[in-house]
């Protein structure tokens, strides 16, 4: 039965590695999937794969992001207002990790360091993760992902040095949780509308056939968040398309988080469960001698602020996927509670 | 399908990639079991580096050679917040081994549906502190959890810490030199039995907490537990709950409803042997409209008290009051006597079924400590709470 579905995943001519896809299951190296023509390191997407962008990425040690989505021929992706989009079986999402050699300078080159998969099958969502070697010809399947020293050098021109860490198959859902079910995070309407280079992102997939839309669709009403990165725009609206991005799909009241009464998300509007004067649960050392998530006027005071700038693993927030503090957005967050009232 | 698993122990321990091996290899079998597997985890000591995740299985036991065989340590751990972290699964069973020193909690399970730990060491290595994990045990927002024979010792939180679950045993099981040595949160329908809670700073807590997803617990029977000398230095970090609870504290009952406690043997506890109080008493905003701060519907009968005085702590506000207020000679059960409005009935009496009992307790002083009158008229007279409710039934 598991082999008639992959077989009717299974899209575009035959005998052509690039059109393997998702069919036949798990894959041992990245390559047989056919995700990408030409030399793999290039990323150049194959037929069914384009890139897409997000409005607030996800801060993850200053790792550059390559993202992908795979459709199946004839497949298009169904829109909701809230939550990640629905998606055809066999689609998948490709995000590809990487750093810059020298981030000074644009002609060094970059080292892809790994690749997530979210493959959707009949079933829900799988994820799995792939490691690049250090050749940079391919990646090979790892599911309890992996560990290893990795240096760059920084737009500032210093070298930086962590232990990189890729996500075990758990670990990656314990973020892309809802309810307990396996989800895509980055996949939703606030993330996605966008502009890139001239055309509106979901105008033109929609145009292309890959996304419904509901009618009467325009952009600038549609659910968006702020790109935080620019310096414009209301503080409100960056900080909160930070907390969005970076939080809230665990800290929402159906995410793995929910336990913590603390939810950050960009529906939440409750100043309450947001932090704001509210007492920690379980967080333990985590409330760095704190008494308050937030307390507006005061981010030293805000165990929101201690659990970002604290890299202990038994501290920091995220639990996963930093080991560094992100500078830019500890300002972001900081500005916007000391402004708060 | 029962598989046997058996982790090989063939790796030379002492080697860190020999390590590292050993912890890849546990990680796959955790994700790669089958439902009914039984994951066996070889007789040594390991060292891990990250969280081990058990996700979405069925009936899938863990189990050590023997708590002082397979000991998982974690003391250089640079991944997770957990040691083992159980989510969205099955009647999983964690058994037979010790597990130490991790960054955040040990044994964090959320969202489980049938779980057994039994005869499982968790702990905090060398003299508490602060910087030690929050929790030993940890099931939240799960069903059916039973938690027998085990050992918690040095956590900065509790020991053995319920949240936000349905239907929970806690029995046979000893913890100590934790802030709180069994805490049992915003859960309904929890049987504590047979403990043993010694020489942390509270011994066995039974709170209702506000902000939370789960409002309500209660129906919380706790009997036969000894609950001794738990005078440890509060050792909380600031900000968290606990770190509110004053050192020498038997019992303590907070904001919570329908709650029995009965023959217990509750000795030499400092400050409080038994304290029943309101969410006021710790003095926190309360902002959450669906909260109810106050206890109610609470029986304490037939526990056995120690002879004597007691000198309360100093290093407490409220034991600081207390000294204040009855000196050397601190009495064991303590009602802060804050009063919904919504409890008494029209003759300002509290109605009969929200009423706070106490009855029978050998060497059993009590205090109604009027602290919604800033602790005047204090009364020691135990006639209002002459009464009894109807004993918990025991479901197994």
């Amino acid at each position: 039965m598991l082999l008639g579905f992959w077989a009717a995943a299974f899209s575009g001519p035959a005998g052509e590695t690039e059109s393997c896809k998702t069919g036949r299951g798990p894959k041992t190296k990245l390559s047989e999937y056919g995700f990408f023509a030409g030399n793999l390191s290039d990323l150049k997407p194959a037929t069914g794969v384009f890139t897409y962008d997000v409005n607030a990425p996800l801060f993850s040690d200053y790792a550059e992001k390559a993202r992908f989505i795979y459709l199946p021929e004839g497949t298009q992706m169904a829109w909701n207002d809230s939550t990640a989009f629905q998606f055809p079986d066999g689609a998948a999402i490709i995000k590809n990790f990487y750093y810059p050699n020298d981030a000074s300078k644009p002609d060094a080159g970059r080292r892809i360091l790994e690749t997530r998969l979210l493959i959707k099958e009949p079933k829900g969502w799988k994820a799995l993760e792939y490691i690049w070697n250090v050749e940079q010809t391919d990646a090979m399947l790892e599911v309890t992902g992996a560990s290893f020293p990795f240096s760059w050098r920084n737009a500032g021109g210093k070298v930086q040095q962590i232990q990189y860490v890729a996500p075990n198959i758990n670990q990656c859902k314990g973020c892309h949780s809802y309810d307990g079910q396996f989800v895509p995070i980055g996949i939703n309407a606030r993330q996605l509308n966008r502009e890139n280079s001239d055309d509106n992102q979901l105008l033109m997939w929609n145009k292309q056939g890959r996304l419904s839309l509901p009618p009467g669709f325009k952009p600038e009403t549609g659910p968006r968040l702020s790109d935080y990165r620019q310096f414009s725009g209301p503080l409100v609206d960056r900080a909160r398309a930070y907390l969005d991005s970076n939080c809230g799909h665990c800290h929402n009241p159906r995410g793995p988080a929910g336990s913590s009464g603390m939810f950050l998300d960009i529906s939440q509007n409750n100043p309450e469960r947001l932090g704001v004067g509210k007492a920690p649960v379980a967080a333990g050392r985590g409330s760095g001698n704190r008494k308050f998530g937030i307390v507006p006027g005061e981010p030293g005071e805000s165990i929101l602020l201690f659990r970002m700038e604290n890299n202990d693993p038994g501290i920091r927030m995220p639990e996963l996927g930093r080991q560094l503090a992100h500078h830019e957005g500890i300002e972001l967050i900081k500005s916007w509670i000391k402004e708060m009232k | 399908m029962n598989r046997f698993l058996l982790i090989a122990s063939f790796f030379l321990p002492g080697t860190a990639s020999a390590q590292a091996d050993v912890e890849k290899q546990i990680q796959t079998q955790l994700i790669l079991a089958e439902d009914g597997d039984v994951i066996e985890l070889p007789a040594m000591k390991i060292y891990l580096g990250n969280t081990l995740s058990l996700d979405e299985k069925k009936n899938v036991t863990i189990r050590g050679a023997g708590q002082d065989k397979t000991i998982l340590s974690f003391k250089g751990q640079t991944q997770g917040a957990e040691g083992l972290k159980v989510t969205n699964s099955q009647g999983i069973v964690l058994e037979n081994f010790t597990i130490e020193d991790a960054k955040g909690d040990l044994i964090k399970t959320q969202a489980v549906k049938g779980l057994v730990f039994r005869d499982i060491t968790a702990r905090w290595t060398g003299k508490p502190k602060k910087t030690n994990g929050s929790y030993a045990l940890y099931p939240v927002q799960c069903q059916n959890v039973r938690m027998e024979r085990c050992t918690a010792i040095g956590a900065s939180d509790a020991g053995l810490y319920v949240g936000q679950s349905d239907s929970v045993w806690v029995t046979k099981c000893y913890a100590k030199n934790n802030v709180a040595g069994i805490e049992i949160e915003n859960t309904t329908n929890a049987w504590v039995y047979e403990n043993f809670a010694a020489y942390n700073t509270g011994g066995i807590l039974v709170f209702d907490l506000p902000d939370l997803p789960k409002k309500r617990g209660g129906h919380v029977k706790v009997w036969k537990n000894k609950i001794v000398q738990n005078n440890y230095r509060n050792f909380a970090p600031k900000g968290n709950i606990v770190g509110k609870v004053p050192p020498g504290t038997g019992v303590m009952v907070l904001a919570t409803n329908d709650v029995e406690i009965h023959d217990n043997y509750i000795m030499d506890n400092k400050t409080a042997s038994t304290a029943i109080i309101s969410y006021y008493i710790t003095e926190n905003p309360i902002k959450d409209k669906a909260y109810i701060p106050y206890p109610s519907s609470i029986y304490i009968h037939d526990n056995v008290y120690s002879e004597g005085k007691r000198m309360p702590t100093w290093k407490n506000k409220l034991g600081f009051l207390f000294w204040l207020k009855f000196g050397r000679n601190v009495p064991h059960i303590l009602y802060d006597g804050i009063q919904n409005p919504d409890y008494l009935a029209g003759d300002g009496m509290v109605k009969p079924e929200y009423r706070i009992c106490v009855r029978n307790n050998e060497n059993g002083t009590f205090a109604n400590l009027k602290a919604g009158n800033k602790f005047k008229g204090i009364s020691r007279d135990l006639t209002p709470h002459d009464c009894e409710h109807e004993s918990i039934s025991f479901d197994r």
